[in-house]
């Protein structure tokens, strides 16, 4: 008869009573989450640099500077707003560059949270609220997306596109445009039961269509007016020409100005209101 | 046996420190009062009262769709009721959620560990949702990882485990913050036997350490191993409440002769064999026969010049008791 027996230490145990402070995570219950995220993140920081990098470096290469170069020497050098095209270029590009950045951290993640892992019902069985979990996650989607957008910064100072003195402006901007859009896109990606190419579809028909109507490659006055509201209703734009005006000082009306911070902001609260009602309603299944 | 000798040890632990024990084990942790929950037109707990004491090992049982798991989800305090009353610790979890939840445990019945990270990392992570500092959790850390006997799978991510692994990591994980009390939902469906029985082992430790434990299951054998005491609920009530050998001598007898005259036979020779033992049940392969004694039954059945194919005296189970409550249908 063998006989196993193993050797082990008693566990010490103080009681949660005693050990944990429901106030601490009341209080800082967002932090901790996003704490997760950036532990997750860090899994792929070389997919994140790689991407941050290599995708700026391409669209520089090829349209900045390879359509660039057509633009300016058709229509002359500073054709358009009184500055190269690569410059013209840059606010839109970086505002891409925030929107995809924080997309990336709200979009998957959330369905890996309530579908695939369900991490987020893990999180919630502790003192960690459905409100703590999309602020949390909106933390780390929004460091995503400074980094993503400080990046594209660099390779564009590099390519001379923008000047160091409108780096904080940009990234705000850009940084603001990515807040509002991933705010609504959390919400979005909390409502869908599982992928089953949702995604897909947004990219093809919500993204790419947003980037494209955008005022990105030449200003949305140039595009016939009944493709004019894509841009009015895309944070896309309203970073494109906030930036474009606080930058290289793109002549853009005060009212205007006010109208295109006031629009990223109201999506970031219609999203975040929308995310808490879905999430905590989903969580309480 | 096994499941004697835990109620035993259970209880020498008590009764060697009456006075502070007693008075700690009659602190009521869980007290449920009229608790219903419906969805819509569908009641899925109906109207139930139960208490769970400070250092008891509560098991819910029932079949598939009783009301187990919701019943769980609102002692977890993430699903609030929709009536009735309800107090964890002595707070109201539809207005306390957070502040409950941070004395709790939970093992969910689908383990929803983080994939992308390692081992001691959940750990990690989960410590942290609780507020409990770093420096904390990287000595509670190589407790849990001995406890779970996972030392060695330390720095492997969770989606290379087995899953008798990954239970006990999932049980670990609910351990962090040294809960008062720990649900565990199902906490063995889908091991293999081996599994179980080590994770048995581990909750048996638990509630040496004097956690307060919920388990619901459909597994009898694991109710008797680790419940003190037990609530069979079926379409959303409580059908019977009481310590598994309560329950046993309630609604089963002591011992239960299981007899076989070939699946045609079975319905006719039952007619001859009424009036032999407590209660008899006609099952397509067999009848059983419950009664004091087993023996002296089967010795009536020679009598009546009756020759079963097989004969089996068992001790009546828990098993018995569970399926004459929540259904098959009962010749008495």
């Amino acid at each position: 008869m063998s006989m196993n027996v193993r050797a082990e230490q008693k566990m010490t145990w103080t009681g949660a009573a005693k050990l944990v402070d429901p106030q601490v995570s009341i209080r800082f219950g967002a932090f901790f989450v996003a704490e997760n995220r950036l532990r997750n993140m860090a899994k792929w920081w070389l997919s994140i640099i790689a991407f941050g990098l290599g995708n700026p470096s391409l669209y520089l290469l090829s349209i900045g500077i390879g359509v660039g170069s057509l633009v300016d020497s058709s229509l002359g050098p500073n054709a358009i707003d009184h500055v190269s095209y690569l410059t013209f270029l840059a606010p839109a590009l970086l505002a891409s560059a925030g929107i995809q950045g924080a997309l990336d951290e709200v979009t998957w993640p959330t369905l890996e949270g309530f579908v695939w892992d369900r991490t987020f019902f893990s999180m919630n069985a502790t003192s960690i609220t459905g409100k703590q979990i999309v602020s949390g996650i909106l933390m780390a989607a929004m460091a995503r997306c400074v980094l993503q957008v400080f990046l594209y910064e660099l390779c564009l100072l590099a390519f001379g596109a923008i000047s160091w003195q409108s780096i904080p402006i940009l990234l705000l901007v850009s940084a603001t445009a990515g807040f509002g859009f991933s705010a609504i896109m959390l919400a979005f990606s909390a409502s869908i039961k599982d992928d089953d190419g949702v995604f897909a579809l947004v990219g093809r028909f919500i993204i790419t269509p947003m980037f494209m109507f955008s005022g990105t490659f030449y200003p949305i006055t140039s595009m016939p007016i009944y493709l004019q509201w894509i841009g009015w209703i895309s944070p896309q734009w309203h970073a494109t020409n906030l930036g474009r005006a606080l930058s290289y000082g793109s002549p853009v009306e005060t009212w205007l100005i006010v109208i295109h911070w006031s629009l990223m902001l109201v999506l970031a609260v219609i999203g975040i209101t929308w995310a808490h009602r879905v999430f905590e309603s989903r969580l309480a299944k | 046996m096994a499941g004697k000798r835990a109620t035993n040890t259970y209880l020498e632990r008590h009764n060697a420190v009456p006075t502070k024990a007693k008075a700690a084990s009659s602190e009521d942790m869980i007290v449920a009062t009229s608790l219903t929950k419906t969805y819509g037109d569908f009641v899925a707990v109906d109207g139930v009262n139960f208490t769970v004491r400070r250092g008891e090992s509560f098991g819910l049982l029932g079949p598939n769709g009783a009301g187990k798991s919701t019943t769980m989800k609102m002692i977890a305090a993430t699903s609030q009721r929709t009536g009735g009353e309800l107090s964890i610790l002595g707070k109201d979890p539809n207005t306390q959620g957070p502040e409950i939840r941070a004395h709790l445990g939970v093992v969910p019945q689908q383990d929803n560990l983080d994939r992308e990270l390692k081992v001691w990392e959940n750990l990690m992570v989960y410590g942290r949702y609780f507020g409990l500092s770093r420096k904390w959790l990287k000595g509670k850390i190589e407790e849990l990882l001995d406890f779970a006997q996972l030392v060695d799978k330390r720095n492997a991510k969770t989606e290379e485990l087995s899953g008798g692994m990954k239970r006990r990591l999932t049980i670990a994980r609910g351990l962090v913050n040294e809960p008062e009390i720990l649900l565990l939902d199902e906490p063995t469906t889908g091991l293999d036997p081996q599994a179980r029985h080590i994770l048995w082992d581990r909750l048996f430790r638990l509630k040496e350490q004097g956690v307060t434990l919920v388990i619901t299951t459909h597994y009898m054998d694991e109710a008797e191993q680790l419940c003190d005491r037990l609530m069979v609920m079926d379409k959303g009530k409580i059908m019977a409440e009481g310590s598994p050998a309560e329950l046993i001598k309630k609604y089963s007898s002591k011992e239960v002769l299981e007899v076989r005259f070939g699946s045609d036979n079975n319905l006719t020779v039952a007619d001859k064999l009424k009036g032999i033992g407590e209660r008899l049940e006609v099952l397509p392969d067999r009848i059983l026969i419950y009664a004091e004694s087993g023996e002296k039954c089967l010795e009536q059945i020679v009598k009546l010049g009756l020759e079963p194919v097989t004969s089996l005296v068992r001790r009546s189970s828990l098993e018995d008791v569970f399926l004459r409550l929540t259904g098959r249908t009962l010749v008495e």
